[in-house]
């Protein structure tokens, strides 16, 4: 009936590598149900599924990259028509095809036309067709052959998944050696003694420079693996030459945010504003409210900031969106992207769906999620694309202005300055007041400068009464 | 009875910056700087801490938290 495509998980993205299936053929799925994961030059994503079905094939073996587009599996009804398997089909032939919908951006597109695209539908593929994908050895992969992994929790017994969790065990990482692919609880001891626990940290930089992290001995807590042995075992690997500095290794995410950066700045035409916005209402407000809560449920100004940013996009409507083939497709619902830096170095930008409809709570709870997420590398794909506005870190630290680059298709990103104690006029007096430098960067193919400031006010006024967010 | 409120800090640490060592940082300079902390990274390094030690740590109290050293010093005058 359909078949499952590898989406796009960023705007620049061309290809990822599928590392394992999280179903096999034989299961029944439901929209948004994860399928499998994908690791892409950021990190690795948990793929959902766009249509509810049943999967009738597995196309591509684990450990294969792919280009955005290729078909990865074949999904059907679940009462299937038994279509026998097709002679080799390799993906790479036939033209890119939306899954469903004839609307492929999971952006909504404006009140009036066709519901919602599904949240993990791909964004259109870029102009240029995909380059070809590597015709994989196996074009078809059927359960009992070859050598794919099997849905985890298939395979695991409750008690199997006990124990892996207590031994430190990833179980994506395990291999059944059981009756049809089954983990056992030997396989679990054994991987145990056997594998070195590395941080997801390590595990990156390990695939930046070319290093198996399993190989090395840690040094970190409990003998686990770190950045550090990572880097060391990298440069002792070449004496000749001097240690790569990790800004400067082969790095697949540095690359990939300088491609968006480079699409950016060569296709969208930016203007940029900036205003500088009294705070004080907004702190003396959380002040008195975090005043009477536990750490756990206390606000930050980043969730009353992000709150504005979304009620201000759904109303300034020519900013939230995508420029698409030479028009702006705009929306009143808000998918807000936000910017997230990962402590080994570069960003990743999950989007919050529905913005506009979130609470501040709402909002805190959704931003410590997503970045606990960004960082721990288990964001899902329908997390990464869709953002019809972002924000840009919320640099609570390093400057007081932040210029932003729109991510391609947007129309706009926020940038969002330290928030300090500044010398403000009020009442003719100079005083110290809170406050922080607003900056919009906008696609002036899709609006004017007076739209950006019309923007700009909204946020300010909505910040200006805080109780009201 | 420092080495206590050190080890706290530690643990506590290894949610929000895992590849930090604490003995390779420079315990009096700013905390958020040397441990590469945000906003968001303090309130969960805060919440580790209230979880760990049951001590308060008002938000008024964070401006006594400004390098390890502080923070060591806070917990301490703190705890039981």
């Amino acid at each position: 009936m359909g078949e499952f495509r590898m989406p796009s998980l960023g705007a620049d993205m061309d290809e990822g590598t599928l590392v394992e299936w999280r179903v096999s053929v034989g299961d029944h799925v439901d929209r948004g149900d994860i399928v499998a994961s994908v690791e892409t030059d950021k990190s690795v994503i948990d793929v959902e599924v766009f249509e509810t079905g049943t999967i009738q094939e597995l196309l591509v073996e684990p450990g294969t990259r792919v280009a955005v587009g290729t078909a990865l599996a074949r999904i059907g009804d679940a009462a299937a028509e038994d279509e026998p398997s097709e002679p080799d089909v390799p993906a790479h032939t036939e033209p890119p095809e939306p899954a469903a919908p004839p609307e492929p951006v999971t952006s909504t597109p404006p009140a009036g036309s066709t519901p919602d695209a599904a949240p993990g539908e791909p964004i259109a593929p870029p102009v240029t067709p995909p380059t070809e994908a590597p015709a994989p050895a196996h074009p078809h992969v059927v359960v009992g052959e070859g050598p794919v992994r099997r849905h985890a929790s298939l395979m695991r017994s409750p008690l199997v998944r006990h124990l892996a969790e207590q031994l430190h065990v990833d179980p994506d990482r395990l291999r059944g050696t059981g009756p049809g692919g089954r983990i056992t609880r030997h396989d679990v001891e054994h991987a145990a003694a056997t594998t070195r626990r590395a941080s997801p940290r390590a595990r990156r930089r390990g695939i930046e420079l070319g290093i198996d992290v399993d190989d090395l001995t840690g040094t970190g807590v409990d003998g686990a693996v770190c950045e550090r042995d990572v880097v060391a075992a990298a440069s002792a690997a070449e004496p000749a030459a001097p240690a790569p500095a990790p800004s400067q290794a082969a790095d697949g995410m540095r690359a990939a945010i300088a491609r968006t950066m480079e699409r950016s700045n060569r296709e969208i035409p930016h203007y940029h504003l900036s205003a500088t916005v009294d705070l004080n209402p907004l702190t003396e407000w959380l002040a008195e409210i975090n005043a009477e809560r536990p750490p756990a449920e206390r606000i930050l100004p980043a969730a009353a900031i992000m709150r504005a940013c979304a009620l201000a996009a759904a109303k300034v409507t020519d900013l939230n969106g995508e420029w698409r083939d030479g028009a702006a497709v705009t929306s009143k619902q808000v998918h807000l992207g936000v910017l997230v830096s990962l402590r080994s170095g570069g960003l990743i930008v999950p989007v919050i769906r529905d913005a506009h409809e979130r609470s501040v709570e709402e909002m805190m709870t959704a931003l410590t999620d997503v970045v606990e997420r960004s960082r721990r590398g288990s964001l899902r794909s329908s997390e990464l694309s869709g953002a019809t506005i972002t924000l840009s870190n919320l640099g609570d630290r390093g400057v007081d202005e932040v210029l932003g680059v729109i991510p391609p298709p947007q129309l706009a990103i926020v940038g969002v300055g330290k928030i300090a104690a500044r010398p403000m006029v009020v009442d003719g007096a100079v005083v110290a007041r809170d406050s922080a430098v607003f900056t919009l960067g906008a696609d002036h193919r899709a609006s004017d400068g007076r739209t950006g400031s019309r923007f700009l006010r909204q946020i300010e006024s909505l910040l200006a009464n805080p109780t009201r967010l | 009875m420092a080495d206590d409120a050190m080890e706290l800090l530690r643990l506590a640490l290894r949610r929000v910056a895992p590849e930090v060592d604490l003995d390779d940082v420079d315990h009096d300079a700013d905390l958020l700087d040397e441990l590469d902390l945000d906003s968001m990274d303090f309130l969960t390094l805060v919440g580790e801490l209230h979880q760990r030690s049951g001590v308060e740590i008002p938000e008024a109290d964070y401006a006594q938290m400004g390098s390890v050293s502080a923070v060591v010093g806070y917990l301490q005058s703190r705890q039981g």
